[in-house]
């Protein structure tokens, strides 16, 4: 494959603050009519003044020593002037020189299966700007309508380095930098548009692009693979790549040219005098000391505290929920086990239906992980009753088991079956002893006739197998 | 003033009084006030008349300038650009005012966003010197002035950028302070250059000054720059012995009128005859002052500027193109030749390439002007010299020939850029034409600049005068 170098402007939405970054409206403007969350602070309307919610910045450190930063001394903020109608008062305050965090890495794993530090330039603080709808598509609209309930929302903008590989390399870091903002507790990803990336992207030995305003990770890992195949192409074409910005329309799923560099812009960068310096050095220590354990630190932990193996460890900690979930159930059930059936049936089935972990219990996982180490279930009954719950047939492992008669009790019906099928079918042990292992495939059969059909299948085959292993 | 109008309010009415200053505004040919906010003040004037209450300015009218915004009332800053903008918010110093119960009158002419000198490059065209109707009365709180010094309003506020109260103070004979930066909240105030400007009082006495700044100094956590804790005025200390007075200087000589420099030596020599002593002292950065004022004063005004678009209030004209397109031309319309001008060289001293080479070097100055403030406020108390070098001039003399205005405002601008406090008293005439003397002081230290603002004002009768056209 080509090479291909990406890096990644993030900017993350800190939607689990109060208020916004320069004023007190509340964040809390999903489901509110346009333009009802604003004020004259965050409508700029003229005379008005910005005051820095410090809860913000307090946010951004977090974030910042979390991605292994060094954080400023002294930060300062600055006016990024441009005209656009989402922004009200023609420049928005951001930082330049002397932003919050720089110089920082977060460890990824590597399409050639192995873990890397990704760099990190830099994180700075911005205010959003409005939200634009346009009628129909953005190259398109006949008109353009503007939401300023947005506007001002505190925005941390991660710049990683140019050391991404592939478009499921890209993937994967933000999956992590989504995992570690979730831990920290200043970000719910769950929000519309609470986390948008430009994705700078060139292959060797050509110009870049920048895709601009990408939501979704999904929508990322798609515009990377379509701005591969164009450049690709362009390049077999002996076309040059210019320099631009794109956009990335998620239904043609291509990326349109928007402005090329000739038409770029001067921002004119100056300090921003309504708010002064803020010294923040003194503000770290304590930051520090109350972080809570990384996704990383976690999954060391779980692996030696629970003698995990990695996998399960991984799979458990990306999302701080799952890890708490699991946690909380460990502490009532034998931790191995727990693992296994979380990260390998509980997280499967959740996915396959669209739903989060919020919705299980715990009180629930651990009982049936208890069962299955006391030998009162199946592995089968139990899985049985984990999509019973989910689904909303039954309203516990108890009562399910007792229901659907997947319990002990029948368990030992099986399992005489299973020794009398075996005793009655001299000629198919034969068979299998000799090699065939298709004779299983009768007893299992005699079993099932025995039991009228409830014993599950694959359960019984073990069963068959392992009784006949014994003689 | 103040004080005593306040009595005649409580043993008159002040209905009355409110309805003759109308009924003279009406006949005024000052082109002082821009709009008069006649229902809502009468009234709260009859409500005083009836329940005067506790309040300490209660009753008495004052004139804001076009650019503080008032709840209500509409706030253009003179410009065509933000006509029939109408603020759903008062500033700060609007709240302070009504919490003490002053009755907002009317907003009075400016230069257009501030921009100015003389109150001319207004939208509303120039306002006029009520010592002479030819003259310019200053700006760019031109209306303030004249209206406070030929007796439309009792007291006014304006907004001084590189000395827009001080200048029009001088030229229309009132005083005029501007505070330390951040001592007053700039909360609703319209911005032109926010790391320069702070909002004062225009009044006839030094007393009212002291009084306004009573109601509208002290922290506002809406404004970041703004100080903390309460400081008080009144009452003001009076004499000035054993105060050390510098004179700087770079403020006299070459550029001055020669009957200001006397005029001005002639206050200097009052203040010794009244027990202050003086030395002369150097403020040797004064000659770049002029030169990085602008720059950053275009610089932050092109980025303060750049919200009037026309989308969300302020002009629009008939059909919408596109975006790039309309906001250029509602722009291109609704801004005046001054305040275009100083957009684009602002824009340009911002640029990629030009930042360094302006923007950057005008700080250093800046600093360097702080520290020669600095270095001379540790050998004296005050500073004092002429406001502006020359009386009021005659209007269009100057207008095309922006940089002979610019150069005027040389004794003014660096008290902004070192963010001290300095106010303009009346101290005598060029020719019929009022003079002003400065008095510069330390950070913070109004109460030093008032004393000898004050004690200077009860040893003469210059305040006393009013021009004939009242």
């Amino acid at each position: 494959m080509e090479d291909v170098i990406i890096g990644l402007e993030i900017h993350v939405q800190l939607n689990r603050l109060r208020s916004k970054m320069f004023c007190g409206c509340s964040t809390d403007y999903h489901n509110s009519e346009p333009n009802s969350h604003t004020c004259p602070v965050c409508l700029g309307l003229p005379g008005s003044l910005p005051v820095l919610n410090k809860k913000a910045v307090e946010f951004g450190i977090k974030v910042g020593l979390a991605l292994n930063c060094t954080i400023e001394e002294e930060t300062l903020f600055y006016r990024k002037n441009y005209y656009y109608p989402d922004l009200p008062k023609g420049f928005q305050i951001s930082q330049y020189d002397f932003p919050l965090a720089t110089r920082g890495h977060i460890m990824i794993l590597g399409d050639d299966g192995v873990e890397r530090d990704i760099r990190i330039n830099r994180a700075h603080m911005e205010e959003d700007p409005g939200r634009l709808v346009h009628a129909g598509t953005i190259d398109r609209a006949k008109y353009t309508m503007v939401d300023y309930n947005r506007c001002g929302m505190p925005l941390l903008e991660v710049v990683t380095e140019p050391d991404l590989r592939s478009p499921k390399e890209a993937r994967a870091f933000l999956d992590k930098l989504k995992s570690i903002l979730e831990y920290l507790e200043v970000f719910d990803g769950s929000l519309e548009g609470s986390m948008r990336v430009d994705a700078n992207i060139s292959l060797k030995g050509g110009d870049r692009t920048e895709i601009k305003n990408i939501s979704g990770f999904k929508g990322v890992e798609k515009a990377l693979s379509y701005e591969i195949t164009r450049q690709k192409n362009m390049q077999r074409r002996n076309i040059k790549v210019v320099q631009e910005t794109r956009h990335f329309d998620e239904i043609r799923n291509i990326t349109v040219s928007i402005r090329s560099k000739v038409g770029a812009h001067d921002y004119r960068y100056f300090p921003e005098c309504d708010l002064v310096g803020l010294r923040i050095a003194s503000w770290v220590p304590a930051i520090k000391a109350a972080l809570p354990e990384l996704p990383d630190a976690k999954r060391k932990r779980f692996v030696e505290q629970y003698n995990l193996s990695d996998d399960h460890a991984k799979s458990l900690t990306s999302e701080i929920k799952v890890a708490n979930f699991y946690e909380a159930v460990a502490a009532r059930a034998p931790p191995k086990l727990a693992a296994v059936w979380i990260a390998d049936v509980l997280k499967g089935e959740l996915n396959y239906r669209g739903r989060t972990i919020d919705g299980f219990s715990q009180e629930h996982m651990a009982g049936i992980v208890n069962m299955l180490a006391e030998g009162k279930i199946t592995e089968d009954g139990a899985v049985q009753v984990i999509r019973d719950l989910l689904d909303g047939r039954g309203s516990s492992p108890d009562e399910i088991v007792k229901s659907k008669g997947l319990g002990k009790a029948e368990d030992d019906a099986v399992q005489k079956a299973v020794r009398e099928a075996v005793a009655e079918s001299a000629d198919a042990v034969a068979d299998y002893k000799a090699g065939s292992e298709r004779a299983l495939n009768f007893i299992v059969g005699v079993v099932m006739k025995k039991t009228r059909g409830k014993a599950s299948p694959g359960e019984v085959h073990r069963l068959v197998k392992a009784e006949v292993e014994k003689i | 003033m103040l004080m005593e109008l306040r009595e005649q309010l409580l043993s008159g009415s002040a209905e009355d009084y409110l309805s003759k200053l109308f009924l003279k505004i009406e006949r005024s040919s000052l082109n002082g006030f821009t709009s008069l906010a006649r229902e809502s003040a009468l009234q709260q004037a009859r409500e005083f008349d009836k329940n005067p209450g506790k309040g300490r300015l209660a009753g008495v009218p004052i004139a804001i300038k076009e650019c503080i915004s008032t709840k209500g009332i509409e706030t253009n800053c003179s410009s065509n650009i933000l006509r029939g903008y109408i603020p759903p918010y008062d500033a700060h110093v609007i709240q302070q005012l009504k919490a003490e119960g002053a009755i907002i009158m009317g907003k009075t002419n400016m230069d257009e966003f501030a921009m100015g000198s003389s109150t001319e490059t207004s939208c509303f065209g120039p306002t006029r010197n009520p010592w002479d109707l030819d003259c310019v009365p200053g700006g760019s709180s031109g209306g303030s002035a004249a209206v406070v010094a030929g007796g439309e309003a009792p007291c006014a506020l304006g907004s001084d950028t590189g000395g827009s109260v001080r200048c029009p103070a001088s030229f229309c004979g009132i005083v005029g302070l501007k505070p330390t930066y951040g001592l007053v909240s700039r909360y609703g105030l319209i911005a032109y250059a926010n790391s320069l400007e702070q909002i004062g009082p225009l009044t006839r006495t030094v007393e009212d000054t002291a009084l306004l700044m009573e109601v509208i100094a002290g922290h506002d956590e809406r404004d970041t720059t703004s100080a903390e804790g309460k400081r008080s005025y009144l009452p003001i200390k009076e004499g000035v012995s054993g105060l050390k007075i510098g004179i700087p200087r770079e403020y006299f000589g070459e550029g001055v009128n020669k009957e200001v420099e006397r005029a001005v030596w002639d206050a200097i020599n009052t203040l010794e005859g009244l027990g202050a002593t003086w030395k002369e002292v150097s403020l040797p950065h004064t000659k770049h002052a002029l030169a990085a004022y602008y720059v950053i004063a275009m610089s932050e005004a092109s980025s303060n500027l750049a919200r009037f678009d026309g989308l969300r209030y302020g002009l629009r004209l008939g059909e919408d193109k596109d975006w790039h397109t309309t906001f250029s031309d509602i722009r291109a319309k609704g801004f005046g030749p001054e305040a275009k001008r100083r957009i684009l060289l602002g824009t340009y001293a911002l640029s990629a390439g030009y930042y360094g080479r302006y923007y950057l070097k005008a700080l250093k100055v800046r600093t360097l002007i702080k520290e020669d403030f600095l270095r001379a406020f540790k050998d004296v108390d005050l500073l004092a010299g002429p406001t502006m070098p020359i009386p009021a001039f005659r209007i269009g003399e100057r207008i095309n020939d922006p940089l002979s205005l610019y150069l005027a405002d040389v004794f003014t601008v660096p008290i902004n850029l070192a963010g001290v406090p300095a106010i303009s008293v009346p101290c005598g005439f060029a020719g019929h034409l009022p003079v002003g003397l400065q008095l510069i002081g330390r950070h913070f230290d109004e109460a030093t600049v008032l004393q000898a603002a004050h004690t200077f004002e009860k040893a003469t009768f210059f305040h006393e005068k009013m021009p004939e056209v009242i």
